[in-house]
């Protein structure tokens, strides 16, 4: 069984449209409830929650803290290369933009993960473009060169076969981050037109070979801004329910990486407010306590700071989204712009300020 | 109050915490000291085994707490077991609580692996408290490879929910030749002395200080309720002993007849 296998049952309009007829007595029974299904979380990142959404932050403060307590934890992005072969429309990485391409070597990886290490942290996430360059006997060694300097590894590459995810976790992967971008099979191909990326159904089956390749977390979400961030939301919680029982010994976690201005980038047609991402980092958490929600740079300082109360247990800090950024040059284009530049040991000031302990180290090698 | 003796340790305080989830380091200090807690867990997986200088070790050096290393995060007996020796020498101590959990969403032990990697560990000189659930096989199977007390669950990691699993807890504790520690799930100090009361030998809180409003208070209100559950166990224990040789007003009517 593959996650189509469910995922093919459902009609994107029908979906949306189930969505945006949830009603203010749906939100009420679903906060009202222990245990919350599908139908009762499409009420909550419906537009009739939005009047109760103090409600929801209070209950999704709750539920985080009793699950993962009062810390959050700290990762840290370093690419490794910005050559790609697709062309997504959206990504200042896309193939067509004239930039320039860079592919750190061994010596460059390492002064880079030195640099990182130095500011605290243990666990990184290693993100390449999806080129013949940084393919997997490159991530392979890479991982390699990580080992002795960061217990958790995660990698946000392109999707790779079971056999390659099982090879990268022999080597210390811990885990894979891979979100689908847009579950609207129908307009995907019209944002990812060209290279291995426009392969709708490839995509949707990475967290199946993830998890028979024995992972232990996967990453899911989707670019929110692209089409309808309720619709798309709601496959992202279809698919985290299928997965989880279907690979119960795997975590999850869940990103927000919202559509910011790139080099090249299309004009938003959906864009995401604020106060809507709020509402959707809510809804996850009521709807399932224990998955991990992430919150990156792409975010502004205010956003950032505040949002940490309403169910976010993992952030990232001082980070540069291109290759070489940290330590080697800041010429090669960033991926996308950051919004909060503030240093990581800023940030661990600021988690403590709102109540919270920075953790730095929550795995050990051991362990793999 | 009786002291409790596990392994080669004596304890007067009955009441065993955990420092995860806590605010901060300097909090955790502070509830930990107000608790009167003579043993604190501490995740393997959280400390820097390099670091002679680890902030979470250095706010557990308090006076008279012991500190018990988990191996929370492995899911095999086997990373356990390396998990154990590698904390055996990082830390100085060959007391380790067995945390086995492959699954990450409600943290349920793996009693296979929990009892393979028991008497591994045991076998290697360790002295092994493993936390499973309320299961009473299980518990005396574990007893019988040689665990210094066994720590079954009250209910999941995290819940709050108290003694869900009370009817079990009570025939372990019934048929337990060892400690019975009563870990995960006591959400209020009800509940603690609810398990003292029982007859548990200690109980294993940490949640319920941790991201309480005012942990240190909490600590202390925990503390007291395990005291007194304690003191209702033992005295009530005293009183069956004089029910044995009391009257015995119902049938005293048939005295004459003999």
């Amino acid at each position: 069984m593959i996650f189509k296998d469910i995922f093919d049952k459902y009609i994107w309009e029908d979906v949306k449209k189930s969505i945006y007829s949830k009603t203010v007595k749906d939100v009420e029974e679903a906060l009202s409830k222990n245990y919350r299904d599908l139908e009762d979380f499409k009420a909550l990142i419906s537009p009739a929650a939005l009047p109760l959404l103090e409600s929801m932050a209070k209950l999704s403060n709750k539920y985080t803290q009793e699950r993962f307590g009062k810390v959050i934890s700290m990762y840290e992005p370093v690419y490794l290369s910005n050559y790609c072969n697709n062309s997504c429309v959206y990504c200042g990485f896309n193939h067509k933009n004239n930039i320039d391409r860079k592919i750190l070597s061994d010596e460059e990886i390492l002064k880079e993960i030195k640099t990182i290490k130095s500011f605290g942290y243990d666990h990184i996430l290693v993100v390449t473009g999806e080129s013949n360059k940084s393919n997997i006997e490159y991530l392979k060694n890479a991982v390699k060169l990580i080992r002795p300097y960061f217990s958790q590894i995660s990698i946000e590459v392109q999707p790779l076969d079971q056999q390659e995810y099982e090879q990268l976790i022999n080597e210390g992967l811990y885990a894979v981050l891979l979100y689908q971008e847009t579950f609207n099979k129908n307009n995907y191909k019209i944002y990812h037109p060209a290279g291995k990326k426009s392969d709708f159904n490839y995509r949707l089956e990475t967290h199946d070979r993830l998890g028979k390749a024995g992972v232990n977390k996967m990453g899911l979400g989707v670019l929110l801004g692209l089409e309808d961030w309720r619709t798309d939301s709601f496959f992202v919680a279809l698919h985290l329910q299928y997965l989880e029982k279907q690979y119960w010994k795997t975590k999850y976690s869940i990103s927000f990486p919202r559509l910011r201005p790139a080099k090249g980038i299309i004009n938003l047609a959906n864009p995401v407010s604020d106060r809507e991402l709020a509402q959707l980092i809510c809804a996850y958490r009521i709807f399932n306590k224990e998955v991990e929600l992430s919150i990156s740079t792409r975010e502004n300082q205010n956003f950032r700071d505040n949002i940490l109360k309403l169910g976010i247990t993992s952030i990232s800090a001082g980070s540069k989204t291109n290759p070489g950024g940290y330590s080697i040059s800041d010429k090669s284009l960033e991926q996308f712009e950051i919004s909060d530049n503030r240093s990581p040991s800023e940030i661990a000031d600021l988690i403590k300020l709102q109540g919270y302990e920075p953790v730095w180290k929550d795995w050990e090698k051991v362990f793999n | 109050m009786q002291n409790l003796k596990i392994g080669d340790k004596i304890f007067k305080s009955r009441l065993f915490t955990g420092s995860g989830k806590f605010s901060s380091y300097e909090l955790m200090n502070e509830s930990l000291l107000a608790s009167g807690t003579e043993l604190v867990t501490v995740a393997l997986k959280r400390i820097n085994l390099n670091d002679t200088d680890d902030e979470m070790l250095k706010h557990l050096q308090l006076p008279g707490l012991n500190i018990m290393p988990n191996t929370s995060g492995a899911r095999t007996a086997k990373e356990a077991v390396f998990a154990a020796q590698l904390a055996r020498e990082a830390m100085e101590t060959n007391w380790i609580k067995l945390e086995i959990h492959p699954d990450p969403k409600y943290l349920m032990p793996d009693p296979i692996e929990t009892l393979i990697a028991s008497e591994e560990l045991v076998k290697l000189g360790f002295i092994v408290l493993p936390y499973v659930h309320a299961d009473p096989v299980l518990c005396k199977r574990l007893e019988d490879v040689g665990v210094a007390a066994v720590m079954p669950l009250g209910s999941p990691i995290g819940s709050n929910k108290g003694l869900k699993s009370h009817t079990f807890l009570e025939i372990i504790i019934e048929q337990s030749n060892i400690p019975v520690v009563i870990d995960a799930g006591i959400g209020s100090p009800s509940h603690a002395a609810r398990a003292m009361e029982m007859g548990a030998d200690a109980v294993l809180i940490n949640t319920a200080i941790a991201v309480s409003s005012n942990p240190v208070q909490m600590a202390l209100a925990f503390k007291m309720a395990v005291e007194a559950g304690r003191i209702a166990f033992e005295s009530k224990l005293a009183k069956t002993e004089n029910y044995a040789v009391a009257s015995s007003p119902l049938t005293s009517f048939l005295e004459d007849e003999i």
